[in-house]
């Protein structure tokens, strides 16, 4: 099924030739509306109307993570602030997070791009759909929530945690098509066979699970022990939320949305363009959207384009699932964690930086998070009440900066393994990759 | 009045305490008084040592958290009620105990305690006429 067949399997050529005009509207806009790419513009000496293809998209300037903080909160918009009717934001290193801003019509387009990605995973009109990703400033909520509503599904906005409650109202309620991160999914199957229920006394046949890399091991996992096909989707705040991407039922590969958000793959270091099938960088730009169009956003993920035609029929070109990161990005139970966060936090308890080691693993299929941290200096107190509050402290200030909780352990000083003078800061023992 | 305590953090791993004993017997550094702390995942080691500077120094340069600490040394009679008299006089004067170890000998025992008012601490105690070590004594016990 396809909620918008025209679109989704268009004629190539013919897509890349609406790209093109919305390519070369945009960079108008941003032109006259937005001095962080006008000033860039000037400098490489593009003027609007310049750009009319889209294969002058490498004449254009990256945008990255930085940039959106350099300009936080609204810097970076092109729309008065007025005209911005909803905001939404992800934790940031130094209690600046990251803001994305949309329109009435950017809301529109969401909905749109989450409708194709719940038509394509098998959800209509007829379905209960069951939000179990959170709600509030996080997109993933309120993404597919709108999306849900838009093909007139019904729609349980259950967001996270309560994971008993979760199981009674998608028992009593009839939930056909189940969203929320892959992880979640297996810890609900577990947490159904733990209760006594049986998946036969349940209704689900689908699910939409993001927000953090899975491998097909798991997919297989969740198949099998919900009974139901697990359909893996993409997106990213910056770009617009869940709905960038998202598999078909044939689950070869992620079909981006092109028409809104045109995807490149470029080496990380030298930033040259490589052509499809290559591994690398993926990058977006924004060629519709009002409150926050973005400019080949540097998503940091790895990953291979396809352009063949896909067996479901779709033209749109499609992405491997996500191979690992350029950066040292973790995400944890769907949060994105930079090490350099952490550090942050441990800075502000100490004047000196102490070494310090992530270890993330997974465990009943959630993801935990051991912070060690080395107890030397102005850190150590020969009284153990003060060592358990510093530990608590760390918890806690970790805590109200990424929102998911960390399990601290005090180690003594050089346990944590020094690599040629640099100390180690993760170790990822969930092997996702 | 004031005498120096040896505090070193421990992960709880076997061979940790052997490394401590084994680096001051080569040192020729003798323990008086000792004592360990401890949780789920570390502990604190406590001891009084004949020479703290070079024993701080020693175990710093073999890369572990060291710090000293001044505790005090109180003489008390090794008989019922020897230390309930010496507490009440620091808890009527609201001088909270952080931590103490003690050992006895023959008739008289000796309590380490710790305290954030360590000044305060000696001179009430000294007011009721109680016997403390002076930091010679009990680095040569």
């Amino acid at each position: 099924m396809k909620w918008n067949e025209y679109i989704e399997c268009m004629d190539r050529e013919q897509l890349t030739k609406l790209q093109s005009e919305r390519l070369s509207t945009m960079v108008e806009r941003l032109y006259y509306n937005v001095p962080f790419y006008r000033k860039q513009f000037q400098k490489n000496g593009i003027e609007p109307g310049d750009i009319k293809s889209v294969d002058q998209l490498k004449q254009l300037p990256f945008t990255t993570k930085q940039d959106l903080r350099d300009n936080y909160p609204f810097g970076l918009f092109a729309v008065p602030v007025a005209d911005v009717v909803r905001l939404h934001a992800s934790s940031g290193t130094t209690g600046k997070p990251t803001v994305v801003g949309y329109t009435r019509k950017d809301l529109n387009i969401w909905s749109e791009v989450m409708a194709r990605t719940l038509t394509s995973a098998g959800a209509g009109k007829t379905d209960v759909l069951h939000v179990a990703y959170g709600y509030g400033l996080f997109t993933g909520g309120l993404g597919v929530h709108y999306g849900a509503e838009k093909i007139g599904a019904t729609v349980i906005p259950m967001s996270g945690g309560n994971t008993q409650r979760q199981l009674q109202l998608m028992q009593d309620f009839g939930s056909t098509i189940l969203a929320c991160t892959p992880s979640y999914a297996l810890f609900l199957a577990e947490a159904m066979a733990e209760a006594g229920m049986t998946v036969d006394s349940f209704k689900l046949k689908a699910g939409v699970f993001g927000a953090e890399p899975w491998t097909e091991e798991m997919r297989r996992e969740i198949e099998t022990k919900l009974k139901i096909k697990a359909i893996d989707i993409y997106g990213l705040s910056e770009v617009i939320g869940p709905g960038v991407a998202s598999e078909c039922m044939d689950q070869c590969g992620l079909h981006v949305f092109e028409d809104h958000f045109i995807p490149e793959i470029v080496d990380p270091k030298t930033l040259e363009v490589l052509p499809y099938g290559q591994i690398g960088e993926l990058v977006f730009t924004c060629v519709t959207k009002e409150a926050l169009p973005l400019l080949r956003y540097r998503t940091r993920d790895l990953t291979v384009l396809n352009v063949e035609k896909c067996s479901c029929g779709r033209t749109l070109v499609r992405m491997k699932k996500c191979l690992g990161r350029s950066d040292d990005m973790l995400i944890i139970r769907g949060v994105n964690v930079f090490p350099s966060q952490i550090e942050t936090v441990l800075l502000e308890m100490n004047e000196t930086r102490p070494h310090y080691l992530l270890i993330v693993d997974r465990v009943n299929n959630l993801d935990v998070l051991e912070v060690w941290v080395e107890v030397d200096g102005q850190l150590f107190s020969d009284e153990i009440r003060k060592l358990e509050a510093l530990k608590k402290k760390i918890q806690h200030n970790i805590e109200s900066v990424l929102g998911i909780n960390a399990s601290v352990k005090l180690v003594e000083p050089k346990t944590i393994e020094r690599s040629e003078g640099k100390a180690k800061r993760v170790i990822d023992k969930r092997k996702l990759m | 009045m004031k005498i120096k305590q040896l505090s070193i953090f421990l992960e709880n791993k076997s061979g940790r305490l052997t490394e401590v004993t084994e680096a001051l017997a080569s040192a020729s550094i003798n323990i008086s008084a000792f004592s360990v702390a401890d949780t789920a995942d570390y502990g604190i080691l406590r001891m009084i040592v004949n020479k703290p500077e070079q024993a701080e120094q020693l175990l710093k340069a073999k890369g572990l958290s060291v710090k000293i600490t001044e505790v005090i040394g109180l003489v008390v009679p090794n008989e019922p009620g020897g230390l309930h008299r010496a507490l009440q006089i620091l808890s009527s004067e609201e001088i909270s105990v952080e931590y103490m170890y003690a050992f006895a000998l023959s008739d008289r025992a000796t309590v380490i305690i710790r305290t954030e008012a360590v000044q305060q601490a000696i001179t009430v105690l000294q007011k009721h006429k109680l016997e403390l070590l002076r930091a010679s004594e009990i680095y040569e016990l």
